[in-house]
C-alpha cells in the first residue's frame, strides 16, 4: 500500500497527494496569521498618531536589500534543487539544497546583526509602537526561516540516503514552505524599511 | 507521503497485529479511539463548564446578604462554599467579584473552546466523517492524535490557571484590552492556553479538510456527501482561516504582557490612578477587530455540525429524503462565506462610523438569510415523514424551535440602533445561549443516542433518554427565556451583584426561576451519564444498522474495527435515499448496487 501511495498522480479522490493538499491548507493558515499581524501594522501605521517611524538611515536598507537578495536567491536554488531530484541527480539535488540552507543561514546571521545594532541604536520590543511592530513581524519571520532550515536540512539527509528516489513530494512540499517564507519577507521588506 | 499515510497499509483490514494498551487507547492513531477521547474529554470539560454555570446562578439568584443574615450559620450550602472556595473568592459563602469575573471568562472559554467546539467536530467529527465517506482512516492519523493530545493539555493549562497568582482570567471570554492587558497573571495563562488550544484546531482542521476531499470512497462525488460531512468540511475551512487571525491577535496580547510591547495600550492611558508604564500608541479596538474575526466565524463553527448533525437525524427517522438537500448544502457554504465579513457588529457600541454601521448591518442580516434557508429545510423535511420518536430525533426535533428562537432574537442585535440599547444587558446573554445550549448542545446530545450504537455496538436505554430529554429541553428555557426579559429591563451582564442597581429589582425575581431551572437541569443530566456508562457495558446489542439508515457509517460492524470496512466500499447514490418507490425495503444504502 505504501508503495501505492508513492506514483504519481496520487491514488487519491482529487489526484492530488495527502502531503501537498495539506501543505497548501497550512499555508492558507499561515497566511491568515501574518496577514493579521500584517493588517494590524498597517492599518496603526496610517492610523495612530503616535507611531514614530525611525530614519531609513537608521534602518540599514542596504543590508536588508541583501538580506532580500540572498532569501529570493535561496528560493530559486530550491527549484533547482527540486529539479535535480526529479531528474534522479542526487549531487544536483545535494548541492543546491545545501545552498538554500546556506542562504536560509547567511539570513539569519545578517539578521541577528540587525536587531544588535538596532537594539544599540535604540529601537528596542517596547521602545515605541515601531520597533513593537518590527521585531514581531520579523521575529516570527526569523522563527519561520529556523524552523524552514531545520526541515530543509531534514529533507538534504533523506535525500542523500536515498529516500526520493521515486516520490519527491516532499521536496517539493519543503519547497513550498520555503518559497512562502520568501514571499512573507518580500512583503515585509517594503513595508518595514521602504515606506 | 508513505509516513503520512504510513499506517494504513499495516491495519488496512482490521487484522493488524494487538497494539499493547498504551498504543490502542491512549496514544491510538485510530480515528475512532480519539473521536471518543475527545468525547469523554470534552463532556467532562461541558460538565466543569455547567458546575461553573450554576455556581455563577447560585450567586445571582441571591448576590449580596439579606436582613436574615447570619454570619455564624451560614447554613448548608453557603457554608460549604466558603469552605471549598475559601475565604478570598466566596467570603461567607458570596462571591467576590474578582471570583465572579473568573468563572464568567473560564465558563465562557471553557464551554466554547473546550466543550462544545471538539463535541461537535473533533469527537464526532473524527468518529463519523470518516465513516461517512468511506475511508479507513483520517488523512494524517499521527496528526490526529497530537491534535487531541495538544487539545488536553490547553485544557489542563486553562483549568491550571486558576491556581496562578490572583486567580485564572477574569477579562470575560473576549478578553477585551487593555483591561486583559493589566490583568493579574491568569491572563497570561489563558493566553498560552488559547494558543496551544489554537494550534490543536489547526492541525485537526488541515486534517479534516484533506481527508475530506481526498479520501472519498470510490462513487463519492462531493454531491453524495451526507450534509453532516458538509457541515465538518465547511467548519473545518473556517478553523483554518479565522484562528490564525485569533493566535495573531494573542500573539500581540501576551507580548503587550510580558515584554512592554503596547499594540493595545493607548498613549498616556490611566490605569488605577497612574499613567500604564508603556510607550502608548496602539488602540484596544484592534483587539477587538481581530478578536471578532476569528469569534464570529467560531459563532457557526459551533452551529454547522449541529446543523449537520440534526439533518442526518431528521433524514434517518422521517424515512424520506432530506428536503433541499442542494440548499442545505449552499446555504452551509454561503453562511461560511458571509461568517467573514459580519465581525463588528459585535462592536457597534465601541463606537463606530454610522456608515460603516450601516454595512455590518446588512452583512449580518444577509447571512440570516441562508441561516433561515436551513431551518426551513429541516422544518419541510419533516413535512409527509413518518416520523419515529426516538431520543436521537427528540432532540433534533428540539432543536429546530430552540435554534429558532436562538436565530431571531438576534435580529434586534443585528441592528445597530436596538443593539445599542440591548448589547450590554442579559439579553444578549439569553439570545447567545438560545444558539449555543439549547441550539448546538441539544442537537450534539441528540449525536450522543444516535452515534452511541455505532461508537459501542450496543444502544442507549430509551426511556432513561427520554428523562434526559425532557428534564434537559424543558429547564433550559426557564433558565435562558428570563435573561432575555430581564435584559430588555436593562439589567447589565457582566455583573457579580446586579441587585446594586436599583432598576434591577424589579425583574431580580427572575434570577431565581434561573436557577431552579439550572438545578433541575443539573439534576436531569444524572440519567444520562448513568445511561451513558451503563450502556457502554450493558445496553441492548445491535447489529450494523440499528436505524436502519442509508449512510455509510452503518455499513461496517458496530464498532468498526481498525481500518473501518472490510472491503473499501463503493458508492452508487445520494445520501438520503428513502422511502424510494419500487425498492424493497424504505431504505437503500449508498454502497448498495442497484
Amino acid at each position: 500500500m505504501s508503495t501505492a501511495h508513492a506514483h504519481a498522480p496520487a491514488n487519491t479522490s482529487t489526484g492530488i497527494s495527502h502531503a501537498k493538499l495539506g501543505t497548501w491548507s497550512f499555508l492558507a493558515s499561515e497566511i491568515m496569521l501574518f496577514g493579521g499581524l500584517i493588517s494590524a501594522y498597517v492599518i496603526l501605521r496610517s492610523g495612530s498618531s503616535h507611531m514614530a517611524i525611525p530614519p531609513r538611515e537608521m534602518m540599514g536598507v542596504p543590508l536588508a536589500t541583501i538580506n532580500t537578495f540572498v532569501l529570493i536567491t535561496s528560493s530559486v536554488t530550491m527549484v533547482l534543487a527540486l529539479v535535480g531530484i526529479q531528474r534522479g541527480n542526487i549531487q544536483q539535488f545535494a548541492r543546491f539544497m545545501s545552498c538554500t540552507i546556506g542562504g536560509g543561514f547567511i539570513f539569519l546571521l545578517i539578521k541577528a546583526y540587525e536587531y544588535n545594532h538596532k537594539w544599540h541604536e535604540g529601537i528596542t520590543l517596547s521602545s515605541n509602537l515601531f520597533g513593537s511592530f518590527y521585531y514581531t513581524l520579523t521575529g516570527l519571520h526569523v522563527l519561520h526561516v529556523t524552523g524552514g532550515i531545520v526541515l530543509l536540512f531534514m529533507i538534504l539527509f533523506a535525500g542523500l540516503r536515498g529516500d526520493y528516489t521515486k516520490n519527491h513530494e516532499r521536496v517539493e512540499c519543503a519547497g513550498l514552505y520555503w518559497h512562502f517564507v520568501d514571499l512573507v519577507w518580500v512583503i515585509l521588506f517594503p513595508i518595514l524599511y521602504l515606506l | 507521503m508513505t509516513d503520512s499515510h504510513g499506517h494504513g497499509g499495516g491495519h488496512g483490514h482490521g487484522h493488524g497485529a494487538p497494539q499493547s494498551f498504551w498504543r490502542a487507547y491512549i496514544f491510538s492513531v485510530d480515528h475512532k479511539v480519539i473521536g471518543i477521547q475527545y468525547l469523554i474529554t470534552s463532556l467532562l470539560f461541558l460538565l466543569i463548564g455547567f458546575l461553573m454555570a450554576v455556581l455563577i446562578r447560585y450567586q445571582l439568584s441571591t448576590p449580596a446578604p439579606g436582613d436574615d443574615f447570619n454570619p455564624e450559620n451560614l447554613g448548608l450550602i453557603r457554608g460549604m462554599l466558603a469552605g471549598i472556595f475559601g475565604e478570598n473568592n466566596m467570603p461567607y459563602g458570596f462571591m467576590a467579584p474578582e471570583f465572579y469575573n473568573q468563572l464568567g471568562a473560564m465558563h465562557g472559554t471553557i464551554m466554547i473552546f473546550l466543550g462544545v467546539v471538539p463535541l461537535g467536530v473533533a469527537a464526532f467529527g473524527n468518529y463519523v466523517l470518516p465513516l461517512q465517506i468511506g475511508a479507513d482512516d483520517m488523512a494524517f492519523p499521527r496528526l490526529n492524535m497530537m491534535s487531541y493530545w495538544v487539545y488536553f493539555v490547553g485544557g489542563i493549562v486553562m483549568l491550571a490557571s486558576f491556581m496562578a497568582p490572583g486567580g485564572a482570567a477574569q477579562s470575560g471570554w473576549t478578553s477585551y484590552a487593555p483591561l486583559s492587558v493589566a490583568a493579574p497573571a491568569g491572563q497570561t495563562w489563558w493566553l498560552i492556553g488559547m494558543v496551544i488550544i489554537i494550534t490543536s484546531s489547526l492541525f485537526g482542521a488541515i486534517n479534516f479538510v484533506v481527508t475530506t476531499l481526498n479520501l472519498r470512497a470510490k462513487g463519492m462525488t462531493l454531491g453524495r456527501m451526507p450534509v453532516f460531512v458538509w457541515a465538518q468540511l465547511v467548519t473545518a475551512v473556517l478553523l483554518l482561516i479565522a484562528f490564525p487571525v485569533l493566535e495573531a491577535g494573542a500573539l500581540l496580547q501576551l507580548l503587550d504582557r510580558v515584554a512592554g510591547t503596547s499594540f493595545y495600550i493607548p498613549k498616556d492611558m490611566m490605569y488605577g490612578g497612574a499613567v500604564f508604564p508603556a510607550a502608548g500608541g496602539g488602540n484596544p479596538l484592534l483587539w477587538q477587530h481581530l478578536f471578532w474575526f476569528l469569534a464570529h466565524p467560531e459563532v457557526y463553527v459551533l452551529l454547522l455540525p449541529a446543523m449537520g448533525i440534526v439533518a442526518e437525524i431528521i433524514a434517518t427517522n422521517t424515512r424520506k429524503p432530506l428536503f433541499g438537500y442542494k440548499e442545505l448544502v449552499g446555504s452551509m457554504i454561503l453562511i461560511g462565506a458571509l461568517s467573514f465579513v459580519v465581525w463588528a457588529h459585535h462592536m457597534f457600541v465601541s463606537g463606530m462610523r454610522t456608515s460603516l454601521a450601516n454595512l455590518f448591518v446588512t452583512t449580518t442580516l444577509t447571512i440570516s438569510v441562508p441561516s433561515v434557508a436551513i431551518l426551513t429545510c429541516l422544518l419541510l423535511s419533516l413535512r409527509g415523514g413518518q416520523i419515529r420518536y426516538n431520543t436521537p430525533m427528540l432532540f433534533a426535533l428540539a432543536f429546530l424551535p430552540m435554534f429558532g428562537i436562538g436565530g431571531l432574537t438576534g435580529l434586534p442585535l443585528g441592528f445597530a440602533p436596538t443593539d445599542l440599547y440591548l448589547h450590554d444587558t442579559y439579553y444578549v446573554i439569553g439570545h447567545f445561549h438560545y444558539v449555543v445550549a439549547p441550539g448546538s448542545l441539544v442537537a450534539l446530545m441528540g449525536a450522543t443516542y444516535y452515534w452511541f450504537p455505532k461508537m459501542f455496538g450496543r444502544r442507549m436505554n430509551e426511556t432513561l433518554g427520554k428523562v434526559h430529554f425532557w428534564a434537559t429541553v424543558i429547564p433550559m428555557n426557564f433558565i435562558f427565556f428570563p435573561m432575555l426579559i430581564q435584559g430588555m429591563w436593562g439589567m447589565q451582564r457582566r455583573l457579580a451583584d446586579p441587585t446594586l442597581q436599583w432598576h434591577n429589582m424589579d425583574v431580580q425575581g427572575w434570577s431565581t426561576v434561573i436557577l431552579w431551572g439550572a438545578a433541575v437541569m443539573m439534576l436531569g443530566q444524572i440519567p444520562f451519564l448513568f445511561n451513558f456508562f451503563w450502556s457502554i457495558w450493558n445496553g441492548e446489542k445491535v447489529g450494523e444498522n440499528p436505524w436502519d439508515a442509508t449512510t455509510l457509517e452503518w455499513a461496517c460492524p458496530s464498532p468498526p474495527p481498525h481500518g473501518n470496512f472490510a472491503a473499501p466500499p463503493e458508492v452508487f447514490r445520494g445520501p438520503y435515499e428513502y422511502s424510494v418507490p419500487g425498492h424493497p425495503s424504505d431504505y437503500w444504502p449508498q454502497d448498495e448496487a442497484a
